[in-house]
């Protein structure tokens, strides 16, 4: 097969179970119908299967605490209610 | 009951308002101001009347009115109205009353003005104050009111496994923190408060007087790092946020605070008293929460959580520290 646009020697590969074919004169690639949805496709299960990007490092309290200490801090209960009565009671 | 003592503690303050009590005024009604098994608190404009605990020990109270009373704590204690020395005058149900004035709280509803940096200012004055000699004061009652709360927990939920780690957490504890020894000798001589936390400040005179520490009824000798360690608790629980324990911790420091070393780790010292108010606040989370019929809610839970962490602590860290 040759390349419809230099006319060169098309070679054929396999990638993921999909046959390409690449122009060894100018590098272009040809696709058949439905190859490039394909690829698409494997590159999102591809995107979906990679680890996780790690997760953003903690704010690490300043403060020193103890070894019992609560391994983060609820932020959001400062002005819960609750709270509210505990910091005012025995 | 508790309404006749209300009444009886309103006319009592009203009367110490007014020199003449004939006078025609325009008082509001009394206020109730708390209704609790530790005290009940009873206003008339601008004087205060407290029916102390059923069962306080009357010698104890009036060592503890004449520390609240020393010109040395002038600036940190409230001082109450009644003639110096005071005398144990009046009683209400057999229960010991004492007159205040009335000065200015802390706004319940605005965490954010609470003044840390003045109650840590006022605890460090408080330790640093030394005891007066005259005076034969008993220890504070932290421990000991840890210990009753612990006991409240087991009479309201008997056998209930949700409040295994609290008690795992409590006898994990030192004798001395469970009110079952004496304080370590070089902790136990300073002036503690021995309950604080934010209702026990205010403002005198109101509404814009400097703040002041109220409530003798625990205070006495003891370990002063049993003062800092409800909201040592707090934070440590994940509660308080890091950056208001730095404020209350800093300017406790700065004050020199002889509770905690001058810098670095302040954990040594707060450690056991911390344990021992998380405890505390948890046991008193599942009596409370029992009493109402109900769970423990979120923020209590956090506490109970706290307690789970302390019971299954490897035993070198819950040693207590040897220095």
């Amino acid at each position: 097969m040759q390349c419809p646009k230099c006319h060169a020697q098309m070679q054929t590969y396999n990638r993921n179970g999909i046959q390409i074919e690449q122009c060894s004169g100018c590098r272009g690639i040809f696709l058949d119908y439905g190859e490039l949805e394909s690829l698409t496709r494997i590159e999102a299960q591809w995107t979906q299967q990679a680890p996780p990007a790690p997760p953003a490092p903690q704010a690490y309290p300043a403060a020193p605490a103890p070894a019992w200490g609560a391994p983060q801090h609820h932020g959001g209960h400062y002005r819960h209610k609750s709270f509210g009565r505990m910091l005012f009671s025995s | 009951m508790t309404t006749a003592v209300v009444r009886a503690l309103g006319a009592l303050a009203h009367r110490a308002a007014h020199a003449r009590p004939e006078d025609i005024c325009a008082c509001p009604p009394p206020a109730v101001l708390a209704d609790r098994a530790d005290g009940t608190v009873v206003r008339s404009g601008p004087v205060v009347a407290k029916a102390h605990a059923p069962g306080t020990d009357t010698p104890d109270l009036l060592t503890r009115l004449s520390l609240a009373n020393d010109p040395r704590l002038a600036g940190i204690f409230l001082a109450p109205l009644q003639p110096r020395p005071p005398v144990p005058s009046i009683t209400i149900q057999g229960r010991p009353v004492t007159l205040w004035p009335h000065g200015r709280p802390v706004d319940p509803g605005d965490p954010d003005a609470a003044p840390w940096e003045e109650a840590a200012v006022l605890l460090a004055g408080l330790h640093l104050t030394p005891t007066p000699p005259s005076l034969a004061l008993p220890p504070m009652r932290g421990p000991a009111k840890a210990s009753l709360a612990v006991a409240r927990m087991c009479a309201a939920r008997p056998r209930d496994p949700a409040t295994t780690a609290v008690r795992e957490a409590w006898h994990r504890l030192p004798a001395w923190a469970r009110g079952e020894a004496a304080a370590p000798s070089h902790r136990s001589r300073f002036l503690c408060h021995g309950d604080l936390h934010l209702g026990q400040l205010v403002r005198h005179p109101a509404p814009h007087g400097p703040w002041l520490l109220i409530d003798v009824d625990d205070a006495g000798l003891g370990d002063p790092a049993w003062d800092l360690a409800r909201p040592a608790a707090w934070y440590a629980a994940g509660l308080l946020p890091p950056e208001v324990w730095l404020r209350f911790l800093d300017a406790y420091r700065a004050a020199g605070g002889p509770a905690v070393r001058a810098a670095g780790d302040p954990w040594p010292e707060l450690d056991v008293p911390a344990r021992a108010l998380t405890v505390q606040t948890a046991a008193l989370a599942f009596a409370k929460s029992a009493a109402e019929g109900r769970t423990p809610d979120e923020v209590e839970q956090t506490m109970i959580d706290a307690c789970a962490r302390i019971a299954t602590l490897p035993p070198e860290l819950a040693a207590e520290p040897s220095s």
